[in-house]
């Protein structure tokens, strides 16, 4: 591996800081899942690298019904998944942290991580999306705050400019009738990297559906978001039919390549086939999960 | 980059190292820490092997930095056991015998460990689940998740379950009872040791971390040397320049072809097969032209494995890339790119022709008249089929060390199946006489034949000479071991097979193309043997074909060539016996071969087993039961069987042992053990001696140490360095008589032995008390022996499989599996068991995901164990063995081979049961979910 100096950033002022002089030579860690091993294969470069798993910002994960969840971008995937109230509320979430990697990779991968990867297939971003996850980024210069589904650019592209870092994710507190589901088509039944993986929410009230959302993974070149499915499903009561049609708007949103893990023929059978399963999941949570007081 | 210090809790242990920040932390464990139980099987977090538990927490040390340890508090395999004895996770290990070449077990324990201590009572699926990530390749995870299970009783406090009495997962009937006795007609004779199942000697510090691997060892003066290979696939090289890499501080040598003389272009045997020493000093270091992407081109030796790598940057290869070739087909036209300039086809064992050719060899089995057999038949049917080129997968990468001294002698520390083997090759490859070389043999982290051959030692060999007499070691990366060491062939075979209505096969012709990989070699006439080696055959035409092209040198994996050619001829038979509306077990059973018919490959059988195979699985409640009940609207479930051949080996084995004065006998064997062949030679020792098996203290020696043995190869061991311990034993009885006549002062041959106690009239003297009157009697004895043992017998095995296919994804999983095997004598079932789950657990992964994925231009795009997709734990069931023993008379206790033949059956089977669960015949592996959908017409109708 080639030779870097690191350090351990204390705040997100420090950090920042050392992410605007040092701009591309700096390399943010967190759970080290993919940057070690491609800082090992020479297919990214660091001079420094800033760990920054002791930004106390980095690791808060707070939940509650009026406000939502907050989840660090350094908090690794196990935290998560521990927590039985997060695990209720964001069903789509668990999937999605539970089947990155093993027991012993979801000890260290993170959500940050997952997403700076930015890999088309990355298993968490449908999902985040799903929850209507929204970024906040910190630089020197301040705060923004950017939709999930907003910021990917191309394959491990994203929109964080120099010296900005990814702070925390914040998903919204789920309304009453929500349900939510991750998918993903692997031939190995874990260990696996998504053929096509599959975000699907769906917030049912009085037997209509009020809201759908429907992302996909590995089968463009940055996950995707596909309103056009869930305007299928929206203002009509949840049926074999409106199903069907969603899943096939998002076998139509699907621009897949073929490559060593499936064909783009494959990839976008499989895009109709888990849109119709993650919502048959989605919408059994919506009318099983135990529903937020307040709404 | 300046070292940072770092203080952590290591086992409980306040410690405190200095590291560059780009060490893993698995590096610090085994170079800086000595805490070598954790394993490198990938570097990338894809196989467990270097899990450890930080703050609570199990992890991966490869992806963990050593500075990010700072503070942390760390458990390694090294710190489970309490002060004194083993830990219940690590006992239930050694009882079970979840281990067979142990380089996983670290990963498993401290995986486990880390599981039970937050779920004290995990059902089988948790347990698989959270093993997902921990791979092994020799178990096929059966033993291990009930050792799992058993250690999680154990802890919670209940009563443990022996592994002879485990419930089957579908909760009926102990394993024990569910074993029908085919053979029970046959007389056994009656053991003290085989048959029971003791704890492995090496087993302890294995579970413990403290067993040593290749790449574990340590010297005064060690460098470490890296490989620079070859981006291209068939590229001739035009200049190598390295004087950047020697001016970089800390590199103290570097080879590339220019070093290596020409070896001699003679083919020698190697373990069960041959190699070509010419082709193979070509394969370990290119010299003018690169033949597949990953051949190597220069290495070098430094001070760090890092500034090796870095030096590897500064070498400047100039290539001029060639046209490639990856198809067997294409590889066969006439215009196709070249690989060898020099090569010409040996037809039917004549070199033919003056035409550049791939075609390294044609060979041909004929018998009877096929054509008129084929007239004769009522159904005729003809497939062709297409197999992947797959890996042997061991989990622990080929290592080597070596040490080039002042004096001349070569010492050479490496993970081998076969020292001697090793030892020939670099004396040819080196040009050092063979006494000169001594290779000693560490812990083996898996072969399956891919070990048998060398990759690393010679480099290793010639940087210790160039660096100064110093000791070099290298170790491959798991990309490197994908892209460059022994895969086995892709094949394309077409089979044609005909019967008349009353079941019997009137003719059988098979043609296949195996590919070689860059150097002549595949194992194409081994497939052919076992192609139709269960059946009786009258008219009978088999031509096979050995084809170069621009990938890996082929290389031997567990019954070489038989998988591809079972996944063929099978699926043939399966269809025959559907079209003639006959059982798929009784068409078997028509036109088995029995003792004394010949073979398809030539030889007439002896006391084979394979009726007793067919019949045992026809008797067997999986074969009877009701299909298990499909899991929701798109699945479909259905029911295969395929029975499979394999040859066995008997082959040279010498041993030697030493009678304590306390009655212990030290016996020191050349076999490599991979497997826990150290309990099974020193079983057939004790048997011998009418000793306990504790008694006899097993230790694996090298060149120098023991006598000559052969490859660890071909399910050779447990049978021919059996026989040698048997006859070991034979002459230490000699001995032991000869002793007991001088105590008493008797004539020898009037001394009787019987078990352990000798007689004369009604004097009585126990193999201990004599032990003990060694001195006054003449003085120690030590005994030796080599034999060239003759008489191994072929073996089969029939299995049956549930699968489960979602036709909506393509998806097969294996719901069921049982698997009869004729095992001659379970000297040790748990490791006889070990081997057939381990051979199914590899069939599986052959049939269902594992391939190499290459690019247009012959780039390997899936050098690593996340895409190469072995099975996990949680992609398999736990899987029946029926030990069906029907002994060798040529061996004392019966022993046949029962390594391989596991492995040919299962692509066979499971295309069989989908064709059963959706109608489809499958003719491609893998049979992963894209091509299931391909084959059912879902996607890609139009592709070729
Ligand atoms: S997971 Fe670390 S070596 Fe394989
Ligand atoms: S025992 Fe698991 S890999 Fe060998």
């Amino acid at each position: 591996m080639q030779a870097f100096s690191y350090v351990l950033a204390h705040s997100v002022a420090e950090a920042t800081a050392i992410l605007a002089q040092e701009g591309s030579r700096a390399r943010c860690l967190s759970g080290g899942t993919d940057l070690i091993v491609q800082l090992r294969e020479g297919r990214r470069r660091a001079d420094v690298v800033v760990d920054v798993k002791g930004i106390p910002e980095l690791n808060q994960l707070s939940f509650d019904s009026q406000h939502g969840l907050i989840i660090g971008a350094a908090v690794p995937c196990y935290r998560i998944y521990n927590d039985a109230r997060i695990a209720a509320a964001y069903p789509g979430l668990m999937d999605a942290v539970t089947l990155i990697g093993g027991v012993a990779i979801q000890g260290r991968a993170t959500l940050g991580g997952n997403v700076c990867t930015a890999s088309p297939a990355g298993d968490s971003i449908p999902a985040l999306i799903a929850h209507r996850a929204v970024a906040v980024i910190a630089s020197p210069r301040g705060e923004r705050e950017v939709p999930l589904e907003q910021f990917f650019e191309g394959p491990g592209k994203t929109v964080l400019q120099t010296g900005e870092l990814l702070v925390c994710f914040k998903l919204p507190p789920p309304p009453a009738g929500f349900g939510a589901a991750y998918l993903r088509f692997t031939p190995r039944n874990e260990m696996d990297i998504a053929v096509v993986g599959c975000g699907a929410a769906l917030v049912i009230r009085d037997g209509v559906v009020q809201d759908a959302r429907i992302a996909l993974g590995a089968v463009a070149p940055t996950p995707l978001l596909v309103p056009e499915a869930g305007a299928e499903l929206i203002g009509k009561p949840l049926s074999e039919s409106t199903i069907v049609a969603a899943a096939e708007a998002a076998r139509a949103a699907a621009r897949p390549i073929s490559d060593l893990r499936g064909s783009a023929e494959q990839r976008r059978h499989l895009c109709a086939v888990l849109t119709r399963q993650a919502l048959a999941q989605a919408a059994a949570r919506a009318q099983s999960l135990p529903q937020p007081a307040h709404a | 980059m300046s070292k940072v210090l770092v203080s952590a809790i290591i086992n409980e242990e306040p410690t405190e190292f200095l590291c560059e920040p780009r060490q893993s932390l698995l590096e610090v464990l085994r170079d800086v820490l000595n805490l070598s139980g954790a394993k490198e099987g990938c570097n990338n977090g894809n196989c467990g092997a270097c899990a450890v538990i930080m703050n609570d927490v199990l992890v991966n040390s490869c992806l963990v930095l050593g500075v990010e340890a700072q503070g942390a508090r760390i458990t390694t395999v090294e710190g489970i056991a309490p002060k004194t004895g083993l830990h219940p996770i690590q006992q239930k290990f050694l009882e079970h015998a979840a281990l067979q070449c142990g380089v996983c077990t670290p990963g498993f324990i401290v995986a486990t460990k880390a599981l039970l201590d937050r779920n004290p009572n995990p059902t089988e699926h948790e347990v698989r689940l959270w093993l997902a990530g921990n791979l092994c390749r020799c178990t096929g995870y059966d033993k291990i998740v009930r050792a799992v299970l058993d250690a999680a009783a154990t802890l919670r406090g209940q009563a443990s379950t022996q592994p002879e009495a485990l419930e089957h997962p579908n909760g009926t009937a102990p394993i024990a009872e569910k074993k029908p006795d085919p053979a029970a007609t046959v007389t056994k004779p009656r053991f003290r040791v085989i048959g029971k199942r003791p704890i492995r000697p090496d087993g302890v510090d294995k579970v413990t971390g403290r067993a040593l691997y290749g790449a574990d060892i340590k010297l005064q003066g060690l460098l470490y040397g890296k490989v620079l290979r070859s981006p291209f696939a068939h590229a001739r090289i035009k200049s190598i320049d390295t004087s950047a890499a020697e001016a970089l501080p800390g590199v103290k040598a570097v080879i590339t072809g220019k070093d290596f003389k020409p070896a001699e272009d003679r083919v020698e045997r190697s373990g069960e097969g041959t190699v070509n020493y010419s082709y193979l000093s070509q394969n370990v270091m290119a010299q003018d032209k690169v033949l597949y992407h990953g051949h190597p081109v220069a290495a070098v030796a430094a001070t760090s494995v890092h500034i090796a790598e870095e030096a590897l940057a500064l070498i400047k290869v100039e290539y001029e890339p060639l046209p490639v070739v990856l198809d067997v087909l294409e590889a066969m036209r006439d215009n196709a790119p070249i690989l060898l300039p020099n090569l010409r086809t040996h037809e039917l064992g004549e070199a033919v022709g003056d035409k550049p050719t791939n075609i390294a060899s044609h060979e041909q089995i004929a018998r009877g008249d096929v054509e008129k057999g084929f007239a004769e038949a009522d159904v005729i049917v003809e497939r062709e089929f297409r197999t992947a080129t797959v890996h042997q997968g061991y989990i622990e990468p080929q290592n080597a060390t070596a040490l080039w001294n002042a004096d001349g002698q070569i010492t050479v520390w490496t993970s081998t199946q076969s020292a001697w083997d090793e030892q020939r090759e670099l004396s040819a490859i080196l040009h050092v006489p063979l006494s000169h070389i001594r290779v000693i043999p560490m812990e083996i982290g898996g072969g399956f034949g891919g070990k048998l051959n060398v990759y690393l030692e010679p480099l290793a060999a010639l940087l210790s000479l160039k660096a100064g007499h110093r000791p070099v070691k290298l170790w491959m990366q798991r990309d490197e071991v994908l892209k460059a060491t022994g895969p086995t062939s892709a094949s394309v075979i077409r089979v044609k097979v005909g019967a008349r209505k009353d079941g019997v096969i009137t003719a059988a012709q098979a043609w296949m193309a195996y590919e070689a990989g860059a150097f002549p070699g595949s194992p194409v006439s081994s497939g052919m043997g076992v192609i139709f080696a269960p059946y009786r055959l009258e008219n009978l035409l088999i031509d096979g074909y050995d084809v170069v092209v621009n990938k890996p040198p082929a290389k031997p994996y567990r019954a070489p060539g038989g998988t591809n050619a079972a996944f063929a001829g099978e699926s043939v038979i399966d269809e025959l016996a559907e079209k003639l509306g006959m059982d798929p077990l009784e068409f078997r059973r028509i036109n088995a071969v029995r003792e004394g018919d010949r073979s398809a490959y030539g030889p007439t059988y002896g006391r084979i087993a394979y009726v007793e195979t067919i019949e045992a699985i026809a008797a067997h409640p999986h074969y009877h039961s009701p299909l298990p009940q499909p899991s929701g609207p798109h699945a479909r479930v259905g029911r295969g069987v395929a029975s499979g051949f394999w040859f066995n080996w008997d082959g040279k084995s010498s041993a030697s042992a030493t009678v304590n004065p306390d009655g212990g006998v030290a016996f020191l064997e050349g076999s490599t053990d991979i497997g826990g062949t150290r309990a099974s030679l020193a079983m057939q020792l004790a048997e011998t001696l009418g000793i306990d098996y504790e008694d006899v203290h097993p230790m694996v020696g090298d060149t120098q140490t023991v006598g000559y043995n052969d490859a660890t190869g071909g399910s050779r061991t447990t049978y021919g360095s059996g026989l040698a311990a048997y006859h070991l034993g034979k002459q230490i009885i000699e001995e032991m008589r000869a002793r007991a006549a001088k105590l008493w002062d008797v004539p020898v041959d009037e001394i009787v032995v019987e078990g352990n106690l000798y007689r004369h009239g009604d004097k009585v003297i126990s193999f201990k008390e004599l032990a003990a009157k060694l001195d006054e009697t003449g003085g120690p004895i030590s005994v030796s022996v080599s034999i060239d043992a003759k008489g191994a017998l072929p073996t089969f095995g029939t299995h049956v499989v549930d699968v489960e296919v979602d036709i909506e994804t393509g998806k097969v999983s294996i719901l069921r599996y049982t698997a009869a095997q004729d095992v001659g004598c379970a000297v040790h079932p748990s490791y006889v068991e070990g081997q057939i789950h381990g051979g199914v657990a590899q069939g599986v992964g052959w049939a269902l995901n594992e391939e190499y994925v290459y690019d247009a231009e012959g780039h390997l795009l899936n050098a690593s164990l996340l895409d190469y997709r072995m099975p996990t734990a949680l992609d398999l069931p736990m899987i029946e063995t029926i030990l069906v023993e029907v002994p060798n008379p040529s061996h004392p206790f019966g022993v046949k081979g029962v390594g391989e033949v596991p492995i040919v059956p299962p692509a066979a089977a499971i295309a069989n049961a989908i064709y059963r669960a959706v109608g489809v015949r499958m003719n491609v592996l893998p049979m992963n979910p894209r091509n299931v959908l391909r084959a059912m017409g879902v996607i890609e109708r139009h592709a070729s």
